[in-house]
């Protein structure tokens, strides 16, 4: 793809992220109804997309790796990478906003019974360990290589961080989807589609957007190295 | 306001803070592309007259 094309697409996600976010706040706020947990409900609309959208980011950044291990896709790795910070940053929201819901409902910030919790919390330490791997190898071949082997390895903690609330003996944390389809009323599970359609069209957003930085800074330095 | 509106509009403005801290993030590394962009035009221009 060109990249007056690529650049392109980053206003115009940017835009689309911004009226979904505008839409996902009023839905929420002033469309569906305060059910019988109160107020505190409404974190569920932001937190569950967030937390989609992490493993949203996870998975494509396992993508990306699998591309680059498997076809030679030129900027795959670095692909990969974009997706797996962005996917930290929204692990890091989940967890905090999580927390907080917790706080309210369940009286603590964290439960470490909860198996859901702590395999998601597992999962972000794990993606966060990415950063460490990468940035302690040289820039070349084997670090991409490198990266998008662990990029791949995570990937299979994200089924199990998912499935882990319905394998659990205790549910503490609430399951608002099941076999029967989403547990809510038809108002809340519209605010809930936009809102995660919201979320990821902001990581569609970001993500492009920290990619045309990071291939500007890279041809940035090839030219520098020309030019000295 | 309520406890329980002072933990949503928490739980509200931690989205929005992380995501207003990545802007801010970006928009220094876009500053700092700007003035390397700048500093290799003059350094192209010295070759071109040198």
């Amino acid at each position: 793809m060109s990249t007056s094309l690529r650049n392109n697409r980053v206003p115009l996600l940017a835009g689309l992220a911004a009226a979904l976010l505008c839409a996902a706040i009023a839905l929420t706020f002033f469309y569906a109804p305060v059910d019988e947990d109160g107020l505190n409900q409404k974190i569920f609309y932001f937190h569950v997309p967030i937390a989609l959208t992490a493993y949203a980011c996870f998975g494509w950044g396992a993508w990306k790796g699998l591309l680059h291990l498997w076809k030679g896709k030129p900027g795959a790795d670095l692909e990969s990478y974009v997706a797996i910070h962005l996917g930290v940053i929204f692990g890091a929201m989940t967890l905090i906003t999580g927390s907080i819901w917790a706080k309210v409902s369940w009286g603590h910030w964290w439960l470490w019974s909860e198996k859901q919790l702590v395999l998601f919390l597992v999962l972000f330490l794990f993606y966060s360990a990415y950063f460490m791997l990468r940035f302690s190898v040289e820039p070349g071949p084997q670090r991409a290589n490198l990266s998008s082997v662990y990029a791949i390895f995570g990937v299979v903690l994200i089924p199990v961080s998912f499935l882990a609330i319905r394998l659990a003996n205790q549910y503490i944390h609430p399951i608002a989807f099941n076999r029967n389809g989403p547990q809510m009323a038809g108002s809340q599970f519209f605010t809930f589609c936009v809102c995660l359609a919201a979320m990821l069209a902001l990581f569609a957003a970001l993500y492009n957007f920290e990619l045309a930085g990071k291939r500007l800074d890279a041809r940035l330095r090839e030219l520098r190295e020309l030019l000295t | 306001m309520s406890s329980e509106e002072k933990y949503v509009a928490a739980a509200y403005l931690v989205v929005f803070g992380v995501v207003l801290l990545y802007f801010v993030i970006m928009a220094l590394k876009v500053s700092r592309l700007e003035r390397e962009v700048g500093e290799l035009a003059d350094l192209a221009r010295k070759q071109r007259h040198g």
